[in-house]
């Protein structure tokens, strides 16, 4: 019983960072009918930044580390949210943007040089004329603790820690306010148009370039927190091009697949569904398949069900 | 019907095809960092006696490498102050394998064919040691693995060799420590079953473990790349063990131990020497109370560790691990064989290693025994607020 419980509260953690990740690959699929695979590398910015302004602050990980006010959290959590959109916005405008009336598969591999790009810039360190410069290093590097580290409630031996209220009560509160900015404002609304018909939705005074930016903006913005919430989470962060990052990529993105790509509620589906798939399978059934379920579901629910969960399959015009 | 299903299969298995192709290119033309210590006084590099490293000097076992380097460098240092070998000087060319098994092959084949060194020294991984092992044997090049401990490394041929104990030894060292001293009967164990040392040793120690009449409740795998072991952990909870084995390297285990703790997982977690790094600090208080099998204890009164321990600081500011010390050990056994080598041909120069016979080492005396293996004893270390410090030695089962 108490191995049910923990093995939930794990899975939907897990699981809700996935769909902010997924979020992003749906985002702008429903836009640009293109796979951002660039998009796990924003996140493992968004991770790296945290870390950074973490000690802009003075922070520092260890035994003897007091932790800060609360408010610096949520400061580092919107400088990382707001560096990432900054990237994602110069992305899409240097790397994408160039390539709009190109065939699909170029932009793609445009996608896929981009993310290898970020992976390995994200690395260096060394000498330039004398000087010792570094962007985050080539060595993984312990997070400073941002939140006390408090149980809040007992079951058992299932204990719920403040940081898990934390990663669920931010990822959560993020999902319902993105529902809300794409299905109840102006912009939402004008991105909804824009993944409908990008000349109809031109006609009708919708600015496309401006929506597309925005929607890169907004995605790798939901990144960037699921970056932080993962530094907060695990405390350890691998360099970044380690394949931790790319893996956890991979993952959401077929959570978002799984969902439905384009649709935003099958991505916060999926995520959560790939993480209790993930989590269940390694605690009931064996620790050495972790990958192999998610990636056979993701094989299962394109040869049954190709659209995901809750997208509709729709016949394409010619 | 489903055009856009269609598309997107496409979009899905395009990337899978493709991102194969892309890397090899990638790793065709990337660049390994390198950099190559001058020989100290005069002659140039032509007559210089040219040695290699592989190692990995960044990534996640970064520690690793950077140590080992460390060690060897000092070696070196020291040998061309004193002449060299044989009147040359030395030459060190160190390359950064990443940490990764086909960046070891890259470099290994690099430093063989492109600058022709005469012997090469690493990896401390055994994936990657058993990755660029079959370079060296194919090429005639000696390679002398500082602290690889899995027991195929050496198996690969006879240019291979190490200068540390091998993990059947190892695991019997953990499970002898728990059994007898800390005396704990009920283990549990997690293991990293994509790198062969910690899958190998983890089999030794569940071997040694029971045949010494422990119990060993359950065994947990993960693999590379894993970041959440809390399935598995809660699994290993479950049973209640009195200990958990975790032969992992050390990021991982830093992990692993934050994790456990917040699980509520409090009984102690016993480790091999891939945890020896100064990072295990990481862990915060973790860790405390924890113990894992190592090479050698810095506070071993022997003078061969005295004069070590005070070069290497005054060089370096730090204390040396043990894979510094290896490291130094593997580099200067290298240098007793080249002099008692007819030649530095490749099977002149095996044939003096293997004939290697009490030679005065910092990690103690190493004699190559026939599986170009080296017998010694074992310590443990004990860590408390983020340090390790000497706790006990064991020796080999009589």
């Amino acid at each position: 019983m108490t191995q049910l419980i923990q093995t939930l509260t794990d899975g939907i953690a897990v699981g809700s960072l996935y769909a902010l990740i997924a979020l992003g690959y749906t985002l702008v699929y429903g836009i640009l009918q293109f796979i951002n695979f660039a998009h796990s590398d924003v996140f493992a910015l968004g991770a790296w930044l945290s870390f950074t302004i973490a000690t802009w602050f003075g922070l520092a990980a260890g035994s003897g580390a007091t932790t800060p006010p609360w408010y610096i959290g949520l400061a580092v959590l919107a400088l990382a949210m707001i560096g990432c959109g900054i990237v994602g916005f110069l992305i899409e405008r240097l790397a994408y943007k160039p390539l709009r009336a190109a065939p699909r598969l170029n932009v793609l591999i445009t996608a896929i040089g981009v993310s290898l790009l970020l992976e390995n810039v994200g690395q260096l360190e060394g000498m330039f004329r004398g000087h010792h410069f570094k962007i985050f290093g080539p060595y993984p590097k312990a997070m400073p603790a941002l939140i006390p580290d408090r149980v809040l409630l007992h079951f058992a031996a299932v204990q719920f820690r403040l940081v898990d209220a934390v990663v669920l009560g931010t990822a959560l509160f993020l999902m319902v306010a993105i529902q809300w900015l794409v299905f109840r404002t102006r912009l939402g609304m004008a991105m909804r148009a824009v993944s409908f018909n990008h000349n109809s939705a031109a006609l009708m005074g919708i600015n496309v370039s401006r929506i597309i930016s925005a929607t890169f903006v907004l995605g790798s913005m939901l990144a960037a927190a699921a970056g932080f919430l993962y530094a907060m989470k695990y405390a350890q962060l691998k360099q970044t091009a380690d394949n931790v990052w790319v893996l956890l990529g991979l993952k959401a993105f077929v959570a978002a697949v799984v969902g439905g790509i384009g649709n935003i509620r099958g991505a916060m589906l999926g995520g959560i569904f790939i993480g209790l798939i993930e989590f269940f399978g390694v605690a009931y059934l064996s620790d050495k398949y972790r990958d192999v379920y998610v990636f056979s579901l993701l094989i299962i629910v394109l040869l049954v069900r190709p659209s995901g969960i809750l997208g509709k399959a729709t016949v394409e015009k010619v | 019907m489903h055009m856009r299903a269609k598309t997107l299969a496409l979009a899905v298995l395009a990337p899978a095809f493709l991102l194969p192709i892309l890397f090899l290119v990638v790793g065709c033309e990337k660049q390994s960092s390198s950099s190559s210590t001058q020989p100290a006084t005069g002659s140039a590099s032509g007559g210089a006696i040219k040695i290699g490293h592989y190692g990995s000097m960044t990534g996640s076992e970064a520690t690793f490498g950077v140590s080992t380097d460390n060690g060897i460098k000092l070696a070196v240092k020291e040998r061309n102050a004193a002449g060299g070998v044989n009147g040359k000087q030395i030459q060190l060319i160190t390359y950064d394998d990443q940490g990764k098994g086909q960046e070891a092959v890259t470099a290994v084949t690099r430093l063989i064919q492109q600058d022709g060194v005469v012997a090469v020294l690493g990896e401390v991984a055994s994936s990657r040691s058993i990755a660029a092992g079959p370079v060296c044997q194919r090429e005639g090049v000696p390679m002398i693995s500082p602290s690889s401990t899995n027991p195929q490394v050496t198996e690969i041929g006879d240019m291979i060799f190490r200068v540390c104990f091998i993990d059947p030894f190892q695991g019997y060292v953990g499970a002898s420590f728990a059994k007898n001293q800390l005396k704990l009967d009920k283990a549990a164990t997690l293991y990293n079953r994509s790198q062969a040392y910690s899958a190998g040793l983890n089999k030794e120690f569940v071997n040694a473990f029971e045949k010494l009449g422990g119990q060993v409740l359950i065994q947990q795998a993960y693999a590379d790349g894993d970041n959440d072991f809390s399935a598995q952990l809660t699994a290993i909870r479950e049973k209640n063990p009195q200990f958990i084995y975790i032969p992992g390297y050390y990021t991982e285990v830093v992990n692993i131990a934050r994790q456990a703790r917040k699980l509520g997982v409090t009984c102690p977690l016993i480790g091999g020497d891939g945890w020896v790094s100064e990072e295990l600090k990481n862990a915060g208080d973790a860790l405390d109370g924890c113990y894992f099998s190592d090479h050698y204890s810095q506070e071993d009164k022997r003078p061969e560790v005295q004069d070590f321990l005070k070069k290497y600081k005054s060089e370096y500011g730090k204390t040396p691990d043990s894979m510094a010390a290896l490291g130094y050990d593997a580099a200067n056994l290298l240098f007793d064989a080249m002099k008692r080598a007819k030649s530095l041909n490749g099977h002149d120069l095996a044939d003096a290693i293997a004939s290697t016979k009490d030679f005065k080492a910092v990690t103690g005396n190493i004699t190559i025994n026939e599986h170009r293996d080296a017998n010694k004893l074992a310590v443990i270390q004990k860590i408390q607020g983020g340090q390790f410090s000497y706790y006990a030695t064991v020796e080999p089962p009589k």
